[in-house]
């Protein structure tokens, strides 16, 4: 049970974000709701590299050769970086949107539609 | 000759050369508008170049595999590894080849284009690298071999191509687009990645051939299969997760569309490559196959009678995109509902096969120069309301001669290629349901009828006095229109030679999952 | 040269060089007619004006049929689809979310998760 808490955390995490990103009409809060999901995705990512006394893979003192291969760790930290990415991009696009149409509110951002 | 490094490092290259000609061109830009332009070019070119090498590659010694950080590019597994993968790995079989190559030539004349069409916009220098960016994104995502790479690549599919939805501001409209393209496909991504960490935590690895042979279809499976399949169903625009399609489509720049086309299949692309070679006949074929199927025929319904009402050319042309992949998903699925059968194989499922699949290169050519003819339009009336134009056939002859082609291309129309997939289409599709196949013509009809419609209102009546000092577009955007027109003819009048050479190896590669494992794993 | 350009389409094929050909003795035909007709019009005169029954020729512009007015009596027959169907393309962000999770959610109990 214990082991699993991570990943309950994860998928709760999931759910949170999606929720908030279908309920919140406010795009700064989808966006939001979005790097929930991320973050979500992310522990699930960590969790799965989770081995109960595992090495971690620094040569250097490494207590023997048998160590845990960090694809996780790696895989985590190439989707953090596009996370930061994404949600920098989506953040100005809400701006810009929030200037020239005077709201971010995705009832009102529609004037593409039919 | 071709000298035996870039033969060797051909998968590599695909992806090296856009992505130097995508970060050195803001660096150019500083050295003046002409030499970023003919770098951005010579980067494409070279693209191109690489996709045709690597295309004979493979067409004539089977998969190509490239393992990066090995001693050799064929050392797929290493020797301590127990048997597992662990580098990153490309795969380029027939299918990916086919489909590096389709992108590489829409590319080149979208690139082409571009130079006539931005001449007088500001940040080009971001739009040049971005347009190349996205290259990298769709050429990375059909010749990879592993999952987590294939999400990497579509982020930088999804971000580029955002990013270039939104590039021209547009009174805020084009963003708006933009945003909604960059959420949908971004949490899209995020599930896909969710779905890989659900196949690494069953299988301890990422390499699609590796995860292909230990394959339970457990539960957990079941749930990967689902995210996989529907994001990026939505990522390449099947009804009903296909709202973006028409928003992006129309505020992107022409010749960004042209080329988003192209992006939204290789999303299609990822979509085969997980049932066909990551499930393969671990999977209930039937439903899923019905899955796909029945997203293909809501897409041609939906996609083509929503065309038809439109007043925004390239809106209406966007639903048209939306429709077209209809055809593709229902060849393609028609074939992996009878997967497990080799005698309806024979009998009609590969030809449904290789009509979906000959349709991705079709509906690339077509629609690419479709959506060309339609930004050159916009680029002398300055507007894209139907109601507003009107008699342009007496001033742009050559842009006119091009839609033409295009249109014609799209219904279905012989002798242009829409006609020869669509053909291949009807009569598998007509054996395994012939209800399928009549949605399929009628949708055809209803293509036509719509494009009569924009012909009319665009190039036919009397030259109107507004549009007097209206020109033929820039000789650079009529090459960059001409050479798809080409292709379009070429495909149509010679189907035979493109089924064989490039459609039928193909399809053959998708449907042959135990080929596409042996060449990575060396038949282990 | 005929067998290279069939394309074999399991049941059926398909020869566009059979195509090709046709069409172009179709327009062969077309511009013998043409030929039968008036070599040179001239500039003004009856031949080249409209033929409206004696009515004055109105406006360039008012003569073109715009787009918007093409397919009316489609959409018009079709209303009871397109009064469903358009406003589902609602322009509204969440909206658009709604329907991708919804459609998961539908393929998960076909594929057998749920249910």
């Amino acid at each position: 049970m214990l082991y699993d808490l991570p990943f309950l955390a994860a998928a709760l995490l999931m759910v949170i974000g999606i929720a908030t990103m279908l309920l919140r009409r406010n795009l700064i809060k989808v966006v939001m709701g979005l790097s929930l999901v991320e973050a979500g995705v992310n522990l699930l990512l960590v969790a799965l590299g989770y081995r109960g006394g595992g090495i971690a893979p620094i040569f250097t003192n490494a207590p023997q050769d048998l160590m845990v291969l960090p694809t996780v760790q790696a895989m985590t930290l190439t989707n953090i970086v596009i996370g930061i990415a994404t949600t920098a991009l989506m953040l100005s696009f809400v701006m810009v949107i929030y200037r020239r149409y005077g709201t971010a509110d995705a009832d009102a951002v529609r004037r593409l539609r039919g | 000759m071709i000298p035996a490094f870039i033969l060797q490092h051909a998968p590599a290259l695909l992806l090296c050369v856009p992505m130097l000609g995508a970060f050195a061109t803001p660096l150019l830009g500083r050295l003046g508008a002409g030499i970023r332009n003919a770098w951005a070019l010579l980067a494409m070119l070279a693209t191109l170049c690489v996709a045709g090498i690597l295309t004979s590659e493979v067409l004539a010694n089977g998969t190509l595999i490239y393992t990066f950080g090995a001693a050799a590019p064929s050392f797929a597994v290493p020797l301590d590894s127990g048997g597992i993968p662990i580098r990153i790995i490309f795969a380029v079989d027939a299918m990916g080849a086919f489909m590096a190559l389709s992108a590489s030539i829409v590319g080149t004349a979208v690139l082409l284009y571009s130079i006539a069409s931005q001449k007088k916009n500001s940040g080009q220098d971001g739009y040049y690298g971005l347009l190349l960016l996205l290259t990298v994104g769709i050429l990375g995502m059909v010749c990879t071999g592993d999952l987590f790479n294939f999400f990497v690549f579509l982020e930088i599919n999804s971000l580029a191509g955002a990013a270039l939805v939104a590039y021209r501001v547009d009174k805020g409209v084009a963003v708006e687009a933009g945003l909604k393209y960059a959420v949908l496909s971004t949490l899209g991504g995020l599930l896909v990645l969710f779905a890989i960490a659900l196949l690494y935590g069953q299988y301890d690895a990422l390499n699609i051939a590796m995860i292909a042979s230990r394959m339970q279809f457990t539960l957990l499976d079941k749930v990967a299969l689902v995210m996989l399949l529907v994001a990026l169903a939505m990522k390449a625009g099947s009804v009903p997760m296909h709202f973006w399609t028409p928003d992006a489509y129309s505020m992107a720049p022409s010749a960004i569309t042209a080329f988003l086309v192209v992006a939204s299949q290789a999303s299609l692309y990822g979509v085969f490559r997980v049932v066909f070679s990551l499930y393969g006949l671990a999977l209930d074929c039937l439903t899923v196959g019905w899955i796909i199927i029945i997203l293909g025929v809501l897409s041609m319904f939906v996609g083509v009678t929503m065309a038809i009402p439109q007043k925004d050319v390239k809106r209406l042309m966007a639903y048209h995109a939306v429709s077209q992949t209809g055809y593709m998903l229902l060849g393609v699925g028609v074939a992996l509902a009878v997967l497990g059968n080799q005698d309806l194989l024979a009998a009609y499922g590969n030809i449904a096969m290789q009509g979906g699949i000959f349709h991705i290169i079709n509906h690339a050519m077509y629609k690419g120069l479709l959506f060309l003819t339609a930004g050159a339009i916009f680029y002398r009336t300055g507007t894209r309301n139907l109601n507003r134009l009107g008699g342009l056939g007496h001033s742009m002859k050559w842009t006119m001669i091009f839609f033409i082609i295009g249109a014609l291309a799209i219904a279905g129309i012989p002798p242009f290629n829409g006609f020869a997939s669509k053909l291949m289409i009807y009569e598998s599709v007509f054996l395994f349901n012939p209800l399928l196949s009549i949605i399929a013509m009628v949708v055809s009809i209803l293509t036509l009828a719509s494009f009569v419609k924009v012909f009319h209102s665009i190039f036919m009546g009397p030259a109107l006095p507004e549009y007097a000092e209206v020109r033929e577009a820039p000789l650079p955007m009529l090459i960059g229109m001409g050479i798809l027109a080409l292709m379009v003819i070429l495909f149509g009048v010679f189907p035979q030679q493109v089924v064989d050479i490039l459609v039928a190896p193909a399809a053959a590669a998708l449907t042959d999952q135990g080929g596409y494992i042996a060449s990575v794993l060396g038949g282990a | 040269m005929a067998a290279i350009v069939t394309l074999q389409t399991g049941t059926g094929f398909w020869n566009p060089l059979a195509w090709c050909i046709a069409f172009a003795i179709a327009l062969v035909f077309a511009y013998l007619i043409w030929m039968l007709g008036e070599k040179d019009p001239g500039k003004g005169g009856d031949l080249v004006r409209p033929y409206l029954s004696g009515n004055p020729e109105p406006e360039k512009s008012a003569v073109h049929l715009r787009g918007g007015n093409l397919y009316w009596g489609f959409t018009e027959a079709l209303h009871g689809y397109y009064s469903r169907v358009t406003p589902l393309h609602s322009g509204i962000l969440t909206d658009y979310l709604l329907w991708f999770l919804g459609v998961i959610a539908v393929v998960l109990i076909m594929v057998g998760v749920l249910a």
